[in-house]
């Protein structure tokens, strides 16, 4: 199956905080079929996103599909609470780039 | 129930980011019932709720105010502040009420004004901990008394209740302190019936103005309008509209669960909350359910202070150094924090090395040709946080790495005085749901008459 880059099919692809000791990453796809098909296909699982950002599984706390807004969401513990001494991101607002590079599969002819 | 739709004005996202006036005007020749706003966030970090200051520029709160004040005493109807002065503490409320009373002073307006304290003693957060009535909101970590002792300043969200408490008392202008952002906007509705799920959800949106509207900005007026079961959002700026996506993806924004979204007292339910786009740039939403906790819960946010920061930055060009920086900070690093005796901590960030993503960046292997270097220092005071820096500037400046051929300097340092101390440096402690059994108790009302 050929892939196509991420950054393609989303409209957004963001990170926030969600709160001081969580980091959360939001993709918003441009199209429905695209994000339907990834969710049937279950590309996004804990262990993508644990192997994106180099850390252990279970620092990632969900991985949730939003229907509504044809979004994919996951939740990652920060390394270090926002503001600790070490913190290098207070708004957690970069840390989305990973996600940038990220091929993902794609099922037509890109029609 | 009172007349549908209620309508909520929502100017801004943050009291202090702004807002056109047009829009503004706009939203109040549709007569709304109620403006709200919120004035704060925990996102600038800790060091706003330890020292008290806010993170919102006294200019920029004191115009947003002037207009929302006198607007609503003019309609006579409530305006309500969220979180008041960023981080909605005591020293945070002060501030915004001088704000208030000098503008009531300067337009020669009166009005009856209920200030919500959102302050929690130390003693109580120690007496819930004892009976077992404090946990943690993972991954926020256990918690010991003495951590708690530790901590400068504690807040606690409040809910509705004691919003609803000082609209009973008659006040129209409510300056609450710590809040759950959808509260001022929220309360007042609920106060007249309406369904708990879409006001809340409702609220939910409209603290963030016209950030869920396309395009998104934090800095223009929407209004909220809110029906039996379901409520509408209406841009006051013909430039931007909702859209099913724009409101559905705000949804998202900041939360780890959109289908599930926790407050004071339960659960906003949105499993079954349908989207639906209509005409002139509006969108509906419906299906949105509360559900109340068997036991209520407020959520407590505590910082403590861990000592005094100073920094210097610098840029470094020479390719020698660049290829062995790593080895040659950590080698500083060791040896300036052992010969200061242990009492304060160095840093150094490279920006263009890894510097924004640290332990998560994938490409750690990167070779820039300059480097963005901040020396940072926290030590237990600022005379030891100066010291602390100016002994690792220094020794960088003259470091005799392997290979040198540059011998005159090892940085490009940016300023004179090269060195800028910070002040007090703060980190959250507290992140925790604390039971009560009445959620109007943590929040004592005030009642100020102003301007009579």
């Amino acid at each position: 199956m050929r892939t196509v880059p991420l950054t393609e099919l989303a409209a957004v692809i963001r990170s926030k905080n969600a709160g001081p000791y969580e980091l959360t990453l939001d993709i918003i796809f441009k199209r429905e079929a695209d994000y339907l098909f990834l969710k049937e296909a279950g590309f996004f699982t804990r262990e993508l996103f644990a192997r994106l950002y180099g850390i252990a599984p279970d620092q990632v706390l969900n991985v949730v599909y939003f229907d509504p807004a044809a979004a994919v969401k996951a939740t990652l513990v920060r390394p270090l609470v926002s503001g600790a001494l070490g913190d290098t991101d207070i708004y957690g607002a970069q840390q989305h780039a990973p996600l940038l590079a990220l091929q993902v599969p794609s099922p037509g002819s890109g029609s | 129930m009172a007349r549908h739709p209620y309508q909520v004005l929502s100017p801004t996202a943050i009291l202090g980011y702004g807002f056109p006036e047009d829009s503004f005007r706009n939203g109040m020749d549709k007569k709304p019932d109620l403006i709200a706003v919120d004035a704060g966030s925990t996102d600038p970090g800790p060091y706003y709720l330890g020292s008290g200051k806010s993170f919102t520029n006294r200019l920029a709160v004191k115009r947003d105010l002037s207009f929302m004040l006198r607007a609503a005493v003019e309609a006579s109807i409530p305006l309500i502040i969220g979180t008041a002065g960023g981080s909605g503490a005591r020293p945070h409320v002060e501030w915004t009420l001088e704000i208030i009373e000098e503008l009531a002073r300067e337009n020669g307006i009166s009005f009856r004004m209920a200030v919500i304290h959102a302050d929690i003693p130390q003693a109580d957060v120690l007496d819930a901990l004892a009976r077992g009535r404090l946990r943690p909101l993972p991954p926020a970590p256990q918690i010991t008394p003495g951590e708690i002792r530790s901590s400068t300043r504690i807040v606690a969200q409040m809910g509705a209740e004691p919003v609803i408490r000082a609209l009973s008392l008659g006040c129209r202008i409510i300056v609450c302190g710590r809040c759950y952002d959808p509260v001022p906007f929220a309360a007042p509705p609920l106060l007249e019936g309406f369904d708990p799920g879409p006001a809340y959800h409702m609220g939910k949106i409209l603290e963030c103005a016209a950030i869920a509207a396309t395009p998104g900005s934090g800095r223009d007026c929407v209004m909220g309008l809110l029906y039996e079961d379901c409520f509408e959002l209406e841009s006051l700026n013909a430039q931007r509209r909702f859209t099913r996506i724009s409101t559905a993806a705000h949804t998202l924004y900041e939360k780890s669960d959109p289908y599930s979204l926790p407050g004071p007292g339960g659960m906003l339910d949105l499993r079954n909350t349908r989207f639906v786009a209509l005409e002139n740039g509006r969108v509906r939403v419906s299906g949105s359910r509360f559900i109340p906790a068997p036991t209520y819960s407020v959520k407590l946010e505590g910082v403590k202070p861990v000592g005094f920061r100073t920094i210097s930055i610098a840029g470094i060009r020479d390719p020698v150094l660049i290829g062995q920086i790593e080895p040659v900070l950590d080698s500083i690093c060791t040896e300036v924090e052992q010969g200061f005796g242990g009492a304060g901590r160095l840093l150094f960030h490279r920006y263009g090395q890894n510097a924004v993503m640290g332990a998560l960046e994938p490409e750690k292997n990167v070779k820039p040709h300059e480097v963005g270097l901040v020396i940072e220092a926290v030590a237990p005071d600022q005379e030891q946080a100066n010291a602390l820096c100016a002994y690792a500037r220094s020794t960088l400046l003259h470091y005799g790495y392997p290979d040198r051929i540059s011998t005159a300097g090892n940085l490009a340092l940016l300023y004179s005085p090269s060195d800028i101390s910070c002040g007090e440096v703060f980190e959250f402690n507290i992140y925790h749901l604390m039971e009560t059994d009445d959620p109007s108790a943590p929040f004592p009302i005030e009642v100020r008459e102003v301007g009579r």
